[in-house]
């Protein structure tokens, strides 16, 4: 990330210890974009609505209630109720901690399948990549969801079947990218002169050329995070993730399009809370890409 | 390109050994004895010495692969539990209606998607850019499968204009078949079309600043024949690439639209299939998606010579 600085901010810099690091001058660009801010605030307000949700006075999102069965949103249920009386605010608010943990979870998984792969494929190359490359290349001619579904329907619906189903469906993406990346990378001067002080070649895979492709990975990770939510989602909206009753936005809209006509109400806010939190990511992404890539500015 | 589309093929084969590996390794994930687990809840003790044979469950899981292969290459998928039915009928009776929805959905993300494209790159920085990118960005972020509940509202509940679900075969009323498959294949090819979108616009913005636009331009044609004729004839090559990728797309977001206009096809297949613990339908599905989606690509590489004369030498 030493390209990171223009020429010109390089003539600016009075000393070079007043020059900011490559990831502070990133995120002070990021902090100039507001619709990635904007997207930034949103997903860190859902992260607080999902960590505080015991404490926020809710209603017992599971209890369910005969006497108030698909009541209009009023002044005692803000989003109505459902089909068993249950209260759709308490619902939505509550299913935040399975998308996020969902989204969170499952790029992990494939972070942590995909770049260790992808760093051995790019720096070893030869058969070691040939081979890799393979494998990813057929986890790729599998469409996402459908592997996704098949993976999930073999290990089991629930919440942490679909994680693991999500995460291992979306890691090929990041052995392509980091693969990528370190091929670029590993040809550069910088590497050339840490081989050539001697450095051992784990030493110079893990400290020099893993760095320098961080960025992309970073971008690619808060999209990824987009795709993840709508994937548990989807799976829960076919029954194959959280299962009742605890609360998932994908499950309510399961059970919400058997009622479009008596309670739209239980279809329009668990898919509103969908669409606003993956569109956060995805500005948040495109505002980091702006932000990490200098050559696009 | 005789060398080329040789090699193209020779490397789809490795491709094609290893996903089937995939797919019959998800056998594997199966606690306990697979026999047992695919005989289904009835768990008739002739079902599973039949399955145990067929399955070769005493042999080595290398030779069992060996087996399960030399069936699939013969069209031999397996059998459905709950229907009796061999896997690759069911998944045949079910394609035309996916291929149709498919169809559909890829002519809409089509006339959406690399009009919208064009018109934000030539006019880029317009209020007709911002709206586009606005386009994609909600296309990109809304789940299809509340697309279409929002739809139905409208248009099934509110309006009474378009059936909420069912399908009607075209041969019997085509135009019955259109209004049930209109808001499925609109929920589908919108978001594909905000891909496309995205794609055709860095696509032509890379043109249009290019040297043989700037030569069409100075030899007097009007700004329509540049963009058209010169500009996305030659932006044409990465979206059709990019836009392959996005094949796999359609696949997957079928499975869901399907479910949400109950439409019986390829997605209810797969889906209903997963909740009768029908895993050899499952299997079958996803072998067949494989390969159609590998095949589809093996299709935009061949579109790719055909929109650039170069390569053709």
């Amino acid at each position: 990330m030493s390209t990171a600085l223009s020429p010109s901010a390089l003539a600016s810099a009075p000393t070079p210890a007043a020059r900011p690091g490559p990831w502070l001058a990133a995120w002070r660009r990021l902090r100039r974009r507001r619709a990635a801010m904007w997207g930034l605030g949103v997903v860190l307000m859902f992260t607080l609505m999902a960590l505080l949700a015991p404490w926020l006075g809710l209603q017992d999102p599971i209890a369910t209630s005969w006497g108030s069965i698909r009541k209009a949103p009023s002044a005692a249920h803000w989003f109505g109720t459902d089909e068993i009386g249950r209260d759709v605010f308490a619902r939505v608010v509550w299913g935040t901690q399975a998308s996020l943990l969902a989204g969170v979870v499952s790029v992990s998984i494939s972070l942590l399948i995909g770049v260790p792969l992808g760093l051995l494929a790019g720096f070893v190359g030869g058969w070691v990549d040939m081979v890799i490359a393979r494998i990813t290349d057929a986890f790729l001619a599998c469409p996402f969801l459908i592997l996704a579904i098949a993976l999930a329907a073999f290990l089991g619906p629930s919440l942490s079947n679909a994680m693991m189903a999500i995460g291992i469906s979306a890691a090929p993406i990041f052995v392509r990218l980091t693969r990528g990346q370190v091929m670029q990378v590993k040809v550069e001067d910088y590497i050339e002169a840490a081989r050539a002080v001697g450095n051992p070649p784990w030493r110079i895979a893990l400290r020099h050329v893993l760095p320098n492709t961080l960025p992309p990975i970073l971008v690619q990770a808060t999209l990824a995070i987009a795709s993840a939510v709508i994937a548990e989602a989807s799976l829960s909206f076919l029954g194959l993730g959280q299962q009742p009753p605890a609360p998932s936005w994908g499950s309510m809209l399961n059970t919400a399009k058997n009622y479009v006509e008596q309670a739209p109400w239980m279809a329009i806010w668990p898919g509103a809370s969908i669409f606003l939190l993956v569109l956060s990511f995805n500005i948040l992404g495109d505002g980091l890409r702006d932000a990490l890539d200098p050559r696009q500015r | 390109m005789f060398a080329f589309l040789l090699r193209r093929l020779a490397s789809l084969l490795p491709t094609l050994i290893l996903v089937s590996m995939l797919i019959f390794g998800l056998q594997q994930l199966l606690p306990g004895d697979p026999a047992k687990i695919l005989a289904g809840e009835d768990q008739d003790p002739q079902v599973i010495a039949y399955l145990q044979a067929k399955l070769h469950l005493d042999e080595p899981l290398p030779v069992r692969y060996g087996y399960w292969v030399w069936g699939v290459l013969q069209g031999d998928l397996g059998e459905s539990v709950r229907t009796q039915l061999p896997v690759l009928d069911l998944i045949l009776q079910k394609l035309p209606v996916t291929l149709e929805l498919a169809v559909l959905a890829f002519l809409v993300a089509v006339l959406i998607g690399i009009p919208a494209g064009v018109v934000s790159a030539v006019a880029r920085g317009s209020a007709w850019d911002h709206g586009a990118n606005l386009f994609a960005l909600w296309g990109l972020s809304t789940p299809n499968f509340w697309l279409g509940i929002l739809l139905i509202m409208l248009f099934s509940v509110q309006l009474g204009w378009l059936p909420a679900s069912g399908y009607v075969s075209p041969f019997e009323d085509l135009a019955g078949n259109l209004a049930a498959m209109a808001m499925p294949a609109f929920v589908l090819g919108n978001a594909i079309a905000a891909v496309l979108m995205r794609h055709t616009r860095s696509a032509m913005l890379q043109v249009m600043s290019s040297d043989y636009v700037r030569t069409a331009r100075a030899k007097g044609l009007s700004e329509r024949a540049v963009v058209i004729k010169h500009a996305l004839r030659n932006a044409l090559t990465p979206i059709i690439t990019l836009g392959a990728l996005e094949l796999g797309t359609l696949l997957s977001g079928a499975v869901l639209t399907e479910q949400v206009f109950t439409i019986p096809g390829f997605g209810k297949l797969i889906v209903d299939a997963v909740f009768n613990r029908d895993y050899a339908v499952v299997q079958g599905v996803v072998l067949f998606t494989a390969t159609t989606y590998i095949l589809l690509n093996l299709l935009a590489d061949l579109a790719y010579f055909w929109v650039n004369p170069r390569l053709r030498r």
